[in-house]
Formats: structure tokens, C-alpha cells, sequence
């Protein structure tokens, strides 16, 4: 999906604010709150991996994204998919948010979608590692070329780094594809490599001497005889 | 704030709101007592967590690690081999850490973490992330000009210095190994464990 969450190389964010060095975790105690209801996707059903949660917040208000801060992102993904899955409505909630001082003109963040949702599948383990019969496909300093095909839902092959030249420097075994489990097709586990790419290989005014590096599954990789190929240099 | 009134009066469920109380705030206590009333979550889940992250999970505990392997060679090498398995010796609590790799700085080679995507980060050693880390701001650039944002973040690399940017994009997590200081050679490992920050440890410092 190409979302406001996909922010590599994207321009105008200004600059890095460090803050004050000793702010606390969590500087007001909802964003704990928010945190902790992190685990109640798999108490109700409304997730029951990493990958649905992430896409949640993906889905949010864009504007609410980079406005909300990080717990206000995760809220917004959390009430997404609560109310997708029928624990609550954003009536109830918002009734109650106005009972305690919210005004009506409030960004809400959530943007859950009317048609629900995918039906919820248990992991098959605990964690996202996972095994399988068949040899990576890509072996070490092997040069690839990442997709170019955006996926309209989750995906972890950044738009920067789309339809670009790397090599592989680590195989990671398999992983569940996050593609899949988000979306409640399943976890149809792939191989894993770094991939690192040349700042300068990834953008035009990319700077010299500097590497980037990728963790991506198998599928975002073609192989890499480029010798024909219409954007070799 | 949610323990708090402001004497204006009208309060629901025992609440109300400072005037500076922001929208996400609001709404949040409002989803939170939902759950409560549905039996999905418990006020003190709330105060666990806040204990757990403030007291037991941080980057006190990265630095150990860190310290550990300016001492001790060998562990050095098992930490950069499989970071996973070398952090096993501390049991650490706190998650997202399935796997961990560890990137060693060296004399010119310079490592920085990011995750562009989400915000991902080894929370076993590292505790939570400071915001700025969650913020567009490092998330857009750090891919794309890390020499000019780590020297805008007081970290100004000679010129000849390789920068490694680690964007964590699966659930593989990172942590910088930083060089350990001149000067420091005698310390005890508990004594550099003190001295080593969580910005040296995600790469926009040095130790």
C-alpha cells in the first residue's frame, strides 16, 4: 500500500527533534494505555498477528498519522480494528469521547472499512520464524532486482527500494510473509535475506560511501543478470 | 491527567478533562474503559506495563551487552555471530527480538538503525523507542541523507567514514556494537555498562 507510513526518502519532514534526553516512555499515562490495548487483539479476535496490527495503522487518517504520534497512530489502527471485528462501534466510542471533553469536530484517526474483514486465523507457532523443505533461491553476494509492483495492502519492500539493483548479504531462514498473514491469507512462510543496496544505486542525489540495507522476502527478488536489461548503466 | 479533575464538574465515569487534554487522549480513555467494561483489559495492565518499560526493560540493559563484549572478545564474537543466542546468557524480557543482529562499528565503518515503515526496535535491549525515532523526520531522511542528519545530530563523521544504514523492514531487529571509547580500558564491565547510551547503541552517537 502506498501509505503515508511508507516515509523512506520522502522530503519536507524538517529536522530530527531530539527532545529533552530523560523523556519518559510514556509521557502521559493513555499512551500506556494504548500500548497495553496492543494485547487485546487476540483476547477478542480482531488480530491475532503483528502483520494485521500493522496494516491497521497503516489504514489510519494519513493526516492523522503524521499529526497523532505514535500512540495516537496505534490508537487510531487498534479502533480500526476493534470496530471491524464488532467488539465496539465508533458510535460507542465517541459517545463516551465527547461524555469526557472530546469535541465534536475531532480528527478521529480510525478509518475502518464498512465490509468486515478477513476471517482470523490463529498462528500456526508462536513468533514468525518458521521452516521449509525447499533451498533459498538466492545464495550470498548474489545480485538482485527488487520488484517494481506496488501491493495495495501490507507490504514490507518500501517504495524507495522498489525496482532497484542489490546484493544479498544474509539469508535469515523463513519467516512468515507478512503480505499474507495481514490480510488473513495465511502465513505462507518464505525465505529471508538482507539485501544491501548503494545510497547511490537507491537515488539520484544518493550519498557516496553510504549503504542501505533491506530485510525482504523472497518473492519482492528477481535475479540478477542484468546484462540486457534496460536500466543497466 | 485521567486521575484528575479540573472542578469544572459534569464528569462521566468519574472524568474530566483538563482543557490541554489532547483529542487522541481523550479518545483513548474512552476505548480503554470500553474494553474495561468488556472485560478485555484491567486498569492495572495499564500500571504493569508502565512499571515493566520504566524499571526492567530499557537500554540498561543493551549496554550490558555492550560492555560485555568490550571485555570479553569471545563473547564479542558470539554476539555478532547470532545476537539472538548471545543475549540469552541476560534474560531479558520485552520482546521483539525473535531475532536480533548485532552490527559492529569499526574504525571507518559507521552503523545506523531506522524503520521506515512502522517504528520497529529491539525493545529486549533497547526499552522503547525515544520518539524522535518514531517521528517522519529521521524515518524519511535517515535513508537518505544519514551523513547530514547524524551531523545535525551532533554526530559529524570524517568524510571517509562508510555509513551502514539497517532499516528494519521484517521482524530481524538491530543494534549498534559502538567502539569503545580511548581511555576506557580499564573500566569494569558494570563501570562502562554506566557509560554507554541508547543513542550510541542505535547509531546517532557515539559511546
Amino acid at each position: 500500500m502506498d501509505g503515508i507510513h511508507d516515509l523512506g526518502g520522502k522530503q519536507g519532514h524538517g529536522k530530527v527533534d531530539k527532545g529533552q534526553p530523560s523523556a519518559r516512555n510514556f509521557a502521559e499515562r493513555w499512551q500506556a494505555a494504548v500500548f497495553t490495548m496492543s494485547n487485546v487483539g487476540p483476547k477478542c479476535g480482531a488480530w491475532t498477528n503483528t502483520d494485521t496490527f500493522r496494516h491497521g495503522v497503516e489504514r489510519i487518517s494519513p493526516t492523522a498519522y503524521l499529526t497523532h504520534g505514535y500512540y495516537g497512530r496505534w490508537l487510531g489502527g487498534i479502533e480500526t480494528l476493534l470496530v471491524e471485528a464488532g467488539v465496539v462501534t465508533q458510535k460507542e466510542i465517541t459517545t463516551r469521547a465527547l461524555a469526557i471533553g472530546a469535541k465534536e469536530n475531532d480528527l478521529i484517526a480510525a478509518q475502518p472499512n464498512k465490509q468486515v474483514a478477513t476471517p482470523i486465523k490463529q498462528p500456526a507457532a508462536q513468533g514468525a520464524q518458521r521452516s521449509l523443505n525447499h533451498a533459498p533461491k538466492f545464495d550470498i553476494h548474489t545480485q538482485i532486482r527488487t520488484t517494481n509492483q506496488s501491493v495495495p495492502g501490507h507490504t514490507r519492500l518500501p517504495a524507495y527500494a522498489r525496482g532497484k539493483t542489490g546484493t544479498v548479504i544474509k539469508h535469515h531462514g523463513v519467516w512468515v510473509f507478512p503480505d499474507s498473514n495481514a490480510h488473513g491469507e495465511g502465513e505462507q512462510p518464505q525465505h529471508l535475506y538482507t539485501i544491501a543496496f548503494r545510497a547511490t544505486d537507491l537515488w539520484d542525489d544518493g550519498e557516496h560511501g553510504v549503504q542501505v540495507s533491506l530485510d525482504l522476502f523472497e518473492s519482492y527478488l528477481h535475479a540478477g543478470d542484468y546484462s540486457n536489461d534496460i536500466y543497466q548503466q | 491527567m485521567t486521575d484528575k479533575t479540573d472542578g469544572t464538574g459534569d464528569s462521566h465515569h468519574g472524568h474530566a478533562h483538563h482543557h490541554e487534554s489532547s483529542p487522541q487522549a481523550i479518545r483513548a480513555e474512552a476505548l480503554e474503559s470500553l474494553l474495561i467494561e468488556r472485560g478485555l483489559l484491567k486498569a492495572s495492565d495499564v500500571d504493569h506495563v508502565i512499571v515493566q518499560y520504566e524499571e526492567r526493560v530499557g537500554p540498561m540493559n543493551g549496554a550490558k551487552v555492550v560492555a560485555r563484549a568490550w571485555k570479553d572478545p569471545a563473547f564479542k564474537t558470539r554476539l555478532l555471530n547470532d545476537g539472538t543466542k548471545a543475549i540469552q546468557d541476560f534474560k531479558f524480557e520485552g520482546g521483539q527480538t525473535e531475532k536480533l543482529v548485532v552490527v559492529a562499528n569499526e574504525s571507518n565503518i559507521h552503523n545506523v538503525v531506522v524503520c521506515t515503515l512502522c517504528s520497529c526496535y529491539p525493545w529486549a535491549v533497547l526499552g522503547l523507542p525515544p520518539k524522535w525515532y518514531k517521528d517522519p523526520a529521521y524515518r524519511s531522511r535517515i535513508v537518505r541523507e544519514p551523513r547530514k542528519v547524524l551531523a545535525e545530530m551532533g554526530l559529524a563523521l570524517p568524510s571517509d567514514t562508510e555509513i551502514k544504514v539497517w532499516d528494519s523492514s521484517a521482524e530481524v531487529r538491530y543494534m549498534v556494537l559502538p567502539e569503545q571509547p580511548a581511555g576506557t580500558e580499564n573500566m569494569t564491565e558494570s563501570e562502562l555498562a554506566n557509560r554507554v547510551s541508547r543513542d550510541a547503541m542505535i547509531g546517532v552517537a557515539h559511546a
